[in-house]
C-alpha cells in the first residue's frame, strides 16, 4: 500500500485543475501538471520534499476517479463479506420450493431460483467465498512467488535456472485441466483447496515478475555501492533492493486478485470449486445456467455481482499501474 | 537458426516431462482409475488385481509413467475405458476444437488489432477512453456468463443462429463459439496493441516516414504495425496453446463434442489414458507454439536474429 501523501500544501493547487479533467486517460493534462510540479522545487518554495514513487502515485491515484469508484467498491464488497446482515436480512439456506423460480415480490428484490431460495439474499452472502478465496489466494501467491521469484533474481546461479524451469512447468499445464483433476478427488466443503490450488497454480506469474525487477533493481549503482560498503546480503536485499522492486510485483497482485475471483466462479461452475453448503456465485450461476430459458434473473443478479467485482478490482490493479510507471502514461 | 531450433527444442524436453509426469502424478496418484471402471460397485478385488496387472497399474509410479511414454512415442496412447482407443477420440475430437480455434484466433487478430490500431492513434479520445473501459468490461465478465447469455439472446430469443452445435461442428456454426472464445483475449490483444501503437506512434522512423510524403495507410501498415506487433504476436501464440485446452467451457455450453468435451468427460469419469493422452497432446501443442513465436519475431523484426 501506497504510504499516505505528505500534505505539504501543493495539493492546495490541484483543487483549481481544471474541472475539464473528468476522465481517467485525461493523460496530456496530468503529464503537463505532474511536469509543473517537477519544475516547481526551483522557485523558493518551503522547503520542497522530493516525492518518492510512492507518494507520487498516490498523489496521481487520489484524482483519478476510476481508482476512487474502484477502492470505493472494494470496501464496500470487504464491508459486505464480513458483515453480509448489514444489507441482507434473510438466511441464504432458508428456502421455500412453492415459490421456485418465481420473480421479484415486495421484499424480495431479485426474486427466486429454483430452490425457492431468495436470490438477493444469497448473492449478497456469496461475496463472502469470492472475497475470501480472491484475498487469501493473492497474498499466498505473492508471498511465495515474490520470496522464490525474488531469491532467484537476487542470488541467480543454478536456483535461478531450476525456478525458472519449474515455473516453466507450471505454465504448461493449462489451468481450467489442472482444476478439474485436482480439486475433482477433493470432498471438504471449505474454501481452503480452492486456495491451494490457486496458490499453487498462480506462484509461477508473480515470481517470474518479481525476479525480473530483482535483477533490475540489484543492478542500480546505489546498490552496488552499498556492496562497497560492505552491507551483507540480507541488509541490500531488504533495504535496497526489496522496496525498489516492490511495485510491480503489487500491481500484478492486485490484477490477479479479480482474475482469482473469476477462476473460483468458473471452478464452482463446473463443480469442483467450491461446494454447497457454501454459498458462492460460481455455484449459483451453474445451477441457473440450465434454467435460463424460464428464469434469466436467476442467472444474470449472481453473475452481474461477479462481473462487478472482478472488474473492481481489474480496475483497481490497472489505475494503480498506471500510477507507478510514468513510461505509461 | 537451424540451430537456435534445435537448443529451443532440447530445453523443451525438461518441461515437457515435467509438465506430462505433473498430469501424469495427478491422474494416477490422486484417483484409482481401476476402482472408477467399477463405478460405484466395489470391484471383486482378484479381479482388480489382474487389471491392475494387465494395465501395468501395479509398478511404482515412474516405471507406469516411462511405460505409458514409451507407448505414446510408438503411437499407442492406449484405450479408454469404454474399450474405444483414445487416439480414436482424439481423431474425432481434435479436428473439431481446431476449427473452433481457428475462428477463435482469427476474430481475435482482425477485430483485436484492428481496435487496437485505432485507439492507439487516437490515445486519449472518446474513442480511445470507451474502448479501454469495454475491454475492462470484457476481462471481468466471465466466460460462462458470456456464454450463457449469448447463446440465450442470439440463438434462442432472437433466433438468429443456432443454439447448440451439430456433431459435424462445420465453420459456420462454430462462429458465436469462436466469439464467446475469443473475447476475453481479444480485449488483451486490443489493449496490447493499443499501448504498443501509442508508444510507437511517437518514434523517429515514423515520423520520417510521414515526412517523406508517404500515404497514411502505408505508414500505419508498413511502419508503424510491422514494428508494434511483436508483443502482440507473442500473446497471441501462447494464447493458442490456451484456447485449445481452455475450451472446455465453451464446448461444455454449444455441446461441441471436442477436446474439452472429452477431457470433462474423461476427467469425470476418472478416465485415466484419456486425460493424460489428450493434456500430452495439449503441452505439446502449446510449447511449439512457443516456439514459432519465437521464430515468428525474426521475420517481424530483422534485427532479430539467431545465430
Amino acid at each position: 500500500m501506497p504510504e499516505p501523501y505528505d500534505p505539504l500544501q501543493p495539493g492546495e493547487k490541484e483543487v483549481i485543475a481544471p474541472t475539464g479533467q473528468g476522465g481517467p486517460m485525461d493523460l496530456a493534462l496530468e503529464e503537463a501538471q505532474s511536469l509543473e510540479k517537477t519544475l516547481e522545487p526551483a522557485g523558493p518554495g518551503p522547503q520542497e520534499k522530493a516525492r518518492s514513487l510512492w507518494s507520487d502515485a498516490w498523489h496521481q491515484l487520489r484524482r483519478n476517479p476510476v481508482f476512487v469508484i474502484s477502492l470505493l467498491l472494494i470496501l464496500f464488497l470487504v464491508v459486505i463479506s464480513i458483515w453480509p446482515q448489514l444489507i441482507a436480512s434473510g438466511d441464504p439456506l432458508q428456502c421455500d420450493l412453492s415459490k421456485s423460480q418465481q420473480g421479484s415480490e415486495p421484499g424480495h428484490p431479485f426474486g427466486f431460483d429454483t430452490q425457492g431460495c431468495d436470490v438477493y439474499t444469497r448473492t449478497v452472502y456469496g461475496a463472502q467465498a469470492s472475497i475470501t478465496v480472491g484475498i487469501c489466494a493473492t497474498v499466498g501467491a505473492a508471498l511465495l512467488g515474490s520470496l522464490l521469484g525474488g531469491l532467484a533474481g537476487f542470488f541467480g546461479g543454478w536456483w535461478d535456472a531450476v525456478l525458472s524451469r519449474v515455473a516453466d512447468i507450471f505454465f504448461g499445464i493449462p489451468v481450467i485441466l489442472g482444476g478439474l483433476v485436482l480439486l475433482s478427488v477433493v470432498t471438504s466443503t471449505t474454501v481452503w483447496p480452492v486456495v491451494g490450488f490457486i496458490v499453487l497454480l498462480g506462484w509461477p506469474q508473480i515470481a517470474r515478475i518479481a525476479r525480473g525487477s530483482v535483477i533490475t533493481a540489484k543492478q542500480n549503482d546505489y546498490v552496488q555501492a552499498a556492496r562497497a560498503l560492505g552491507a551483507g546480503n540480507g541488509r541490500m536485499l531488504l533495504r535496497h533492493v526489496a522496496p525498489n522492486a516492490i511495485a510491480p510485483v503489487i500491481v500484478v497482485a492486485t490484477i490477479a486478485l479479480g482474475t482469482y475471483i473469476s477462476l473460483e466462479a468458473t471452478l464452482s461452475f463446473l463443480g469442483v470449486g467450491l461446494r454447497p453448503p457454501t454459498v458462492s456465485w460460481g455455484i449459483d450461476i451453474s445451477n441457473a445456467a440450465s434454467q435460463i430459458r424460464n428464469a434469466p434473473h436467476m442467472l444474470l443478479w449472481p453473475a452481474g455481482a461477479l462481473s462487478i467485482t472482478v472488474l473492481a478490482f481489474i480496475m483497481l490493479g490497472d489505475a494503480v499501474r498506471d500510477a507507478l510507471d510514468p513510461k505509461l502514461r | 537458426m537451424g540451430r537456435y531450433v534445435i537448443r529451443r527444442l532440447l530445453q523443451m524436453i525438461p518441461v515437457f516431462i515435467g509438465s506430462t509426469f505433473l498430469i501424469f502424478l495427478m491422474v494416477y496418484a490422486l484417483g484409482d482409475p481401476v476402482a472408477a471402471l467399477f463405478g460405484d460397485k466395489a470391484p471383486d478385488p482378484a479381479t482388480a488385481a489382474r487389471i491392475r496387472k494387465d494395465l501395468y497399474l501395479d509398478q511404482p509410479l515412474w516405471k507406469q509413467y516411462l511405460h505409458y511414454m514409451g507407448q505414446i512415442f510408438q503411437g499407442d496412447f492406449g484405450t479408454a475405458f469404454n474399450g474405444q482407443p483414445v487416439t480414436e477420440l482424439m481423431a474425432s475430437a481434435f479436428p473439431v476444437t481446431l476449427r473452433l480455434t481457428i475462428v477463435a484466433i482469427l476474430i481475435e487478430i482482425v477485430v483485436g488489432i484492428t481496435l487496437g490500431v485505432v485507439s492507439g492513434l487516437r490515445r486519449g479520445q472518446l474513442v480511445d477512453t470507451s474502448l479501454l473501459v469495454l475491454t475492462l468490461v470484457v476481462i471481468s465478465v466471465p466466460v460462462f456468463v458470456t456464454g450463457y447469455v449469448l447463446q440465450f439472446l442470439l440463438g434462442v430469443k432472437w433466433g438468429w443462429v443456432r443454439p447448440t452445435v451439430s456433431s459435424d461442428a462445420p465453420f459456420n456454426e462454430l462462429i458465436l463459439p469462436g466469439v464467446v472464445l475469443a473475447l476475453v483475449s481479444l480485449a488483451y490483444v486490443t489493449r496490447l496493441s493499443r499501448t504498443s501503437i501509442a508508444e510507437n506512434v511517437k518514434a523517429d522512423y515514423v515520423r520520417t516516414a510521414v515526412a517523406k510524403g508517404l500515404p497514411r495507410r502505408r505508414v500505419i501498415t508498413r511502419h508503424l504495425l510491422r514494428n508494434s506487433l511483436i508483443p502482440v504476436v507473442t500473446f497471441i501464440g501462447t494464447d493458442i496453446g490456451a484456447l485449445m485446452g481452455g475450451a472446455i467451457i465453451t464446448e461444455r455450453i454449444f455441446n461441441i463434442h471436442g477436446v474439452g468435451y472429452q477431457l470433462y468427460q474423461g476427467i469425470l469419469r476418472n478416465n485415466a489414458p484419456t486425460v493424460v493422452g489428450f493434456v500430452t497432446i495439449l503441452v505439446i501443442v502449446f510449447l511449439l507454439a512457443n516456439l514459432l513465436v519465437d521464430l515468428l519475431y525474426a521475420v517481424l523484426d530483422p534485427r532479430i536474429r539467431y545465430a
